[in-house]
C-alpha cells in the first residue's frame, strides 16, 4: 500500500547555535501513501525534526532528502510544489481575505511572473471546498476563529496540489468534529490521493486513530517508530511523559491512552508512636 | 473594503495623475495657467513660455512623480519585508542615512547629480546594517517593533552626524549642502530626472520581480518559506531595492518624509493587498502626491517656495496618527 520514500531522515541531529543537540541520530521514513504522527512532549524535538525534514535548519549530521534527492538541493519554490505544510502559529500582517490566503497556495506554481489561470482558479475552488471553508471565500481573515483560519490554511495547503503533506500540531484549536473532520480528510488525502503525511500532534488517542505509524521522540531522540499498538505501551508512555499512562485496546484493535489521577496524597503519616518508658 | 473595481481604480488612478500633472505644470511664479502651458508644452505660446513650460516646469513634475513614487513604493516594500504598516524608509533611517552619504558628497566635493544618488545608496545600505545590528543587540531581530525603534535611533544618529560635519565644514560647501538639505524638486532639470531614472528604475523592476515574495513574507518568515519564497535572498534584494529608491529620491529632492507610509496604505484599502497591484498603484499615487505637495510648496508663500519636506509632514503626520490608531485597536502593529 506504501509507495516509495517521500520524507527520509539517515542519522539526522540538529543543534541551535551552540546549545545541546536537539535531535539527536533521528531516522525516519514517510513513504507515499502513509500517514506518520511524530508525538512525544512538550520539547521533545517534533517542530525540530519537521524543520530537519524540511530543509528548514542546517544538520550538525546526517542527511535529510526528499523524494530521494538531498532537500538542500531542492529550490524553494520547487519544494513547495510537492510539500505542503501548515506549521504551528501565523499571522499575517496586512488584512488580507480568506479566498487570498488560499489563492496564495497557488504562488509556488506561478513563480515571480505567470499570471493566474483557469487551471490555478480551479485548484483553489476543489481546495475551498474540500476542506470546507468555501463559505468563508471573502471573510476577512481576522474575523475568523481560530479553528476556521486553521481549516483555511489547510485549504490552501491543498491549493498547493502537493504529494505530501507537513502538519504541526493542526488540531490545536479545533473542537471535536473539526479535529475528526481534518484528520478524516487526511486520512482520505493519503488513501484516495496517495499523499505522504507527517503529522506532528499531541493528541496521542487521535493520532493512534490515524496514523498506521506513531514515531514517539523523548529529548531529541526517536524512542519508538513503530504501528500505534506496538508503540503506546504503559511503562514506555508513563515514563517519556512522566506521569502515569494506562492504555486500552478498543475493540479495533486502537490502543487508546488514558493519564491517570496521580493516588491523592493520604493524610499525613501520624508520628511515630513515642517510645513510652 | 475592496470598494474599486479593478478597472475603475486604474481610471481613478490616471486621473488624479492627470489632474495632479495638469496643477503642477499649472501653477507657478510666471502666471502661466494650465492652459497655457498645455499649449507651450503642445509647442504653441511664446518661447518663453515655452522655456518655463519645458525646461522649469515639466521637469519639475516628472521628477516629483519619480521621487513620490520611489518613495511610496520603498515603504511598500519595507512593510511587507519588516511585517509593519508603521515602517517606511524615513522611519527606518534609510532617509538619514541616505541624506548623510549625500551630504559626505557635496563636503567632499563630488557631489554630481550621478554621483549623489550613489553615495546616498551607500549611506541607505550602512544604515540597514546598523538598524539590524541595532535591534538584534537589544534581542529583537525578528520584533518588527524594534526594528522600527532602532531605524528611529540609526535614523537621528545621522541627521546628528551631518549636523557635525556641516558644522566643520567650510562655508561655500556647507551652503550648497544646507539648500540641498532643505530639500525640493527645484533646479535639477531634465538631467536630474535622468539620473533619478537610472537609479530607480531597475530597483522598481526588482521589487515588481519580488512582489509575489512579498506577499507570502506578509505571512511571516516560515510561512513563506513553506509557500515557496527563498526569504533570505528576498530580504536582500528588497533591503537593496528599496536603499535604491530611497537613495535616489532623496538625492533628488532631500528627505521627503511620509509618502512612503501613508500612500501603501491608501493603495491596500482601495484594492488589497497583492504586491503586484500594490507597487505599481503606489507608484502613480505617491508621484502624484508628491506633484501635488510641490504645486503647493511653490504657491503657498510665493514668492518664497517652502521645502516639500514641509507639506508632505504637514499632510502625513495626522494620517499616520489616524493609522496609528486603527493600528492599535485591531492590535496589528
Amino acid at each position: 500500500m506504501s509507495g516509495p520514500p517521500v520524507f527520509e531522515l539517515a542519522d539526522a541531529a540538529v543543534r541551535y547555535g551552540s546549545d545541546a543537540l536537539r535531535l539527536d541520530g533521528a531516522n525516519l521514513t514517510v513513504r507515499a501513501g502513509a500517514c506518520v504522527a511524530i508525538v512525544g512532549p512538550n520539547g521533545a524535538g517534533k517542530t525540530t525534526a519537521l524543520r530537519a525534514v524540511l530543509g528548514l535548519v542546517p544538520l550538525a549530521r546526517g542527511s535529510a532528502r526528499v523524494e530521494g534527492r538531498a532537500v538542500a538541493a531542492w529550490t524553494r519554490a520547487e519544494l513547495a510544489r510537492g510539500v505542503a505544510v501548515v506549521g504551528q502559529r501565523e499571522e499575517p500582517a496586512f488584512p488580507i481575505t480568506v479566498e487570498d490566503a488560499v489563492f496564495m497556495g497557488r504562488y509556488p506554481h506561478l513563480g515571480p511572473w505567470r499570471r493566474p489561470g483557469e487551471a490555478d482558479r480551479a485548484a483553489v475552488r476543489r481546495a475551498l471546498e474540500r476542506a470546507d471553508v468555501a463559505a468563508l471565500a471573502p471573510r476577512w481573515v481576522e474575523t475568523l476563529s481560530g479553528g476556521e483560519w486553521q481549516r483555511v490554511r489547510l485549504a490552501r495547503a491543498l491549493a498547493q496540489e502537493p504529494r505530501a503533506l507537513v502538519l504541526d500540531e493542526p488540531t490545536a484549536s479545533l473542537d471535536v468534529r473539526h479535529e475528526m473532520e481534518l484528520f478524516e480528510l487526511v486520512a482520505d488525502l493519503v488513501r484516495r490521493d496517495g499523499l505522504a503525511a507527517l503529522v506532528v500532534s499531541h493528541h496521542l488517542n487521535v493520532a493512534a486513530r490515524f496514523a498506521g505509524r506513531l514515531v514517539l521522540l523523548a529529548g531529541g531522540r526517536i524512542v519508538a517508530d513503530d504501528t500505534p499498538r506496538r508503540v503506546l505501551t504503559d511503562p514506555r508512555l508513563s515514563q517519556v511523559f512522566d506521569w502515569p499512562i494506562a492504555v486500552q485496546v478498543l475493540p479495533d484493535g486502537t490502543p487508546q491512552v488514558y493519564p491517570e489521577r496521580r493516588p491523592a496524597a493520604g493524610p499525613p503519616p501520624p508520628p511515630p508512636p513515642k517510645e513510652s518508658r | 473594503m475592496k470598494t474599486l473595481s479593478r478597472g475603475g481604480f486604474v481610471a481613478a488612478l490616471l486621473i488624479a495623475l492627470v489632474g495632479a500633472a495638469m496643477l503642477g505644470l499649472g501653477v507657478g511664479g510666471s502666471g502661466l495657467g494650465a492652459g497655457d502651458a498645455l499649449a507651450a508644452l503642445a509647442g504653441g505660446g511664446d518661447a518663453t513660455a515655452r522655456a518655463i513650460v519645458w525646461e522649469l516646469r515639466a521637469p519639475r513634475v516628472v521628477l516629483g512623480f519619480l521621487v513620490g513614487g520611489s518613495l511610496a513604493v520603498s515603504g511598500a516594500a519595507l512593510q511587507a519585508l519588516v511585517r509593519n504598516p508603521l515602517a517606511d524608509p524615513y522611519l527606518l533611517g534609510l532617509s538619514g542615512g541616505a541624506s548623510l552619504g549625500a551630504v559626505l558628497a557635496i563636503v567632499a566635493g563630488v557631489a554630481s547629480l550621478w554621483a549623489m544618488p550613489l553615495a546616498a545608496f551607500v549611506g541607505a545600505l550602512l544604515t540597514i546594517v546598523a538598524v539590524y545590528r541595532l535591534a538584534l543587540a537589544a534581542g529583537g531581530g525578528l520584533d518588527s517593533r524594534v526594528l522600527l525603534l532602532a531605524g528611529v535611533v540609526i535614523g537621528a544618529f545621522a541627521g546628528a552626524i551631518t549636523s557635525g560635519i556641516l558644522s566643520v565644514t567650510e562655508s561655500v560647501r556647507v551652503r550648497s549642502a544646507m539648500l540641498w538639505l532643505l530639500g525640493g524638486l527645484g533646479g535639477v532639470g531634465w538631467t536630474g530626472v535622468a539620473a533619478l531614472a537610472v537609479y530607480a528604475l531597475p530597483a522598481l523592476a526588482i521589487l515588481v520581480r519580488e512582489a509575489r515574495a512579498l506577499d507570502l513574507l506578509a505571512l511571516g518568515e516560515e510561512p513563506a518559506q513553506h509557500l515557496g519564497a527563498d526569504v533570505a535572498r528576498t530580504k536582500r534584494r528588497v533591503y537593496v531595492a528599496a536603499s535604491l529608491l530611497t537613495a535616489a529620491a532623496v538625492a533628488a529632492a532631500g528627505i521627503v518624509g511620509f509618502v512612503g507610509l501613508v500612500v501603501p496604505h491608501a493603495v491596500r484599502l482601495l484594492r488589497g493587498p497583492a504586491h503586484r497591484g500594490l507597487l505599481p498603484a503606489a507608484f502613480v499615487l505617491g508621484g502624484a502626491l508628491l506633484i501635488v505637495a510641490d504645486a503647493g510648496a511653490r504657491t503657498l508663500f510665493a514668492p518664497q517656495e517652502l521645502p516639500v519636506g514641509v507639506i508632505t509632514a504637514a499632510v502625513g503626520v495626522p494620517l499616520f496618527a489616524v493609522l496609528l490608531r486603527r493600528l492599535a485597536t485591531r492590535r496589528l502593529a
